[in-house]
């Protein structure tokens, strides 16, 4: 990993497969008015991911856009975190990695907006008005399910316990990127704590910490989602809407 | 969530200086995620400035079978319009 290339790719990439695995939510959700909440949601993700890795082919410099870059990698070529590819499980654990992603990304995003460089700048400036949305949005529903019905609380503390793991990843340092991630984690605990703490949830103990995804290194979810994702790019190269 | 959420009534204000208009109605279980999915379903092309939302239970609202009684009357009443009066010469939008 190094510089501004590898950071644009790893940002976008986040956006990216969080977007598509929102996605799935389409119809699906508990009711209308989140469904297009949560597809809102997605597309704020999909925008941020094609910027970024619009920027991303540009910086590389090879002639791959964001088409290139989203459709015809595969999955070790991929540098999103694991937190974004995890299956969506219930509709307590998508809450619960949607609460977490926007929890880093808002002060991702703020600190990018306030960074040297003008394009990411950019991007950052409009993307952390999204983001702010994204968790008030998770915040809500971590409140109601944390201190809902008994039902509603197990699941929310179970699917937190599942997902609290994958945060850690989030901050390790990232060698030439114009944010530091390692300073980004004060201003996550200072937007979670608080909220756990309202939904009568606890904050899971830090422990097994796994990483890899900024390597290449993901788990096996990844190459599925990517599948579907990809299908009618390479089936149907160039192919546009 | 096998029972559905109870009824909202939303009203957006377009531009500041206008009133709030009614837009339609959405299902949410409280006002704070009601104002959320407002937010969501009738703002997404920057409709508004401002979101109210009333529980569509504490709007009390006239009933169709007293029409006649509520709005007939003030048909045969034409002296409450303002067409009694001589509209003076250069005043184009009276």
């Amino acid at each position: 990993m190094n510089g501004p290339f590898d950071f644009a790719l790893a940002l976008g990439d986040d956006a990216l497969i969080a977007a598509q695995r929102l996605g799935d939510w389409t119809s699906r959700a508990p009711e209308m008015e989140e469904d297009v909440a949560l597809t809102n949601i997605a597309l704020d993700q999909l925008g941020a991911a094609r910027l970024l890795l619009t920027y991303a082919g540009e910086l590389e410099g090879a002639g791959r856009d964001e088409d290139a870059l989203a459709y015809l990698r595969d999955d070790r070529e991929f540098r999103n975190c694991l937190l974004v590819e995890l299956p969506n499980g219930d509709f307590a654990v998508t809450v619960a990695k949607l609460f977490f992603l926007s929890a880093y990304q808002l002060p991702l995003y703020a600190a990018l907006a306030g960074c040297g460089d003008e394009r990411l700048a950019a991007i950052g400036a409009k993307a952390r008005k999204e983001s702010a949305y994204h968790l008030d949005h998770a915040s809500l529903w971590v409140r109601r399910l944390g201190d809902g019905t008994a039902e509603s609380h197990r699941r929310m503390q179970a699917a937190v316990d599942q997902v609290w793991p994958y945060v850690h990843e989030l901050f390790a340092p990232f060698p030439g990127a114009p944010v530091d991630p390692t300073t980004l984690r004060a201003a996550f605990d200072a937007a979670v704590d608080p909220v756990l703490a309202e939904a009568t949830l606890a904050r899971p103990a830090d422990g097994w910490a796994p990483a890899g995804g900024r390597d290449g290194l993901h788990t096996e979810h990844l190459s599925y989602l990517l599948t579907e994702m990809q299908v009618l790019h390479r089936a149907h190269p160039g192919a546009q809407w | 969530m096998t029972e559905q959420s109870p009824l909202w009534e939303v009203f957006v204000r377009a531009r500041r200086g206008l009133a709030h208009t009614h837009v339609g109605s959405l299902h949410a279980p409280d006002a704070e995620l009601a104002l959320r999915n407002a937010r969501d379903l009738y703002t997404r092309r920057q409709e508004g400035v401002s979101i109210w939302v009333v529980s569509a239970g504490a709007i009390t609202a006239s009933s169709p079978d007293e029409k006649d009684a509520f709005f007939d009357p003030a048909a045969d009443k034409v002296y409450r319009h303002p067409t009694f009066y001589e509209v003076p010469d250069g005043v184009a939008h009276l």
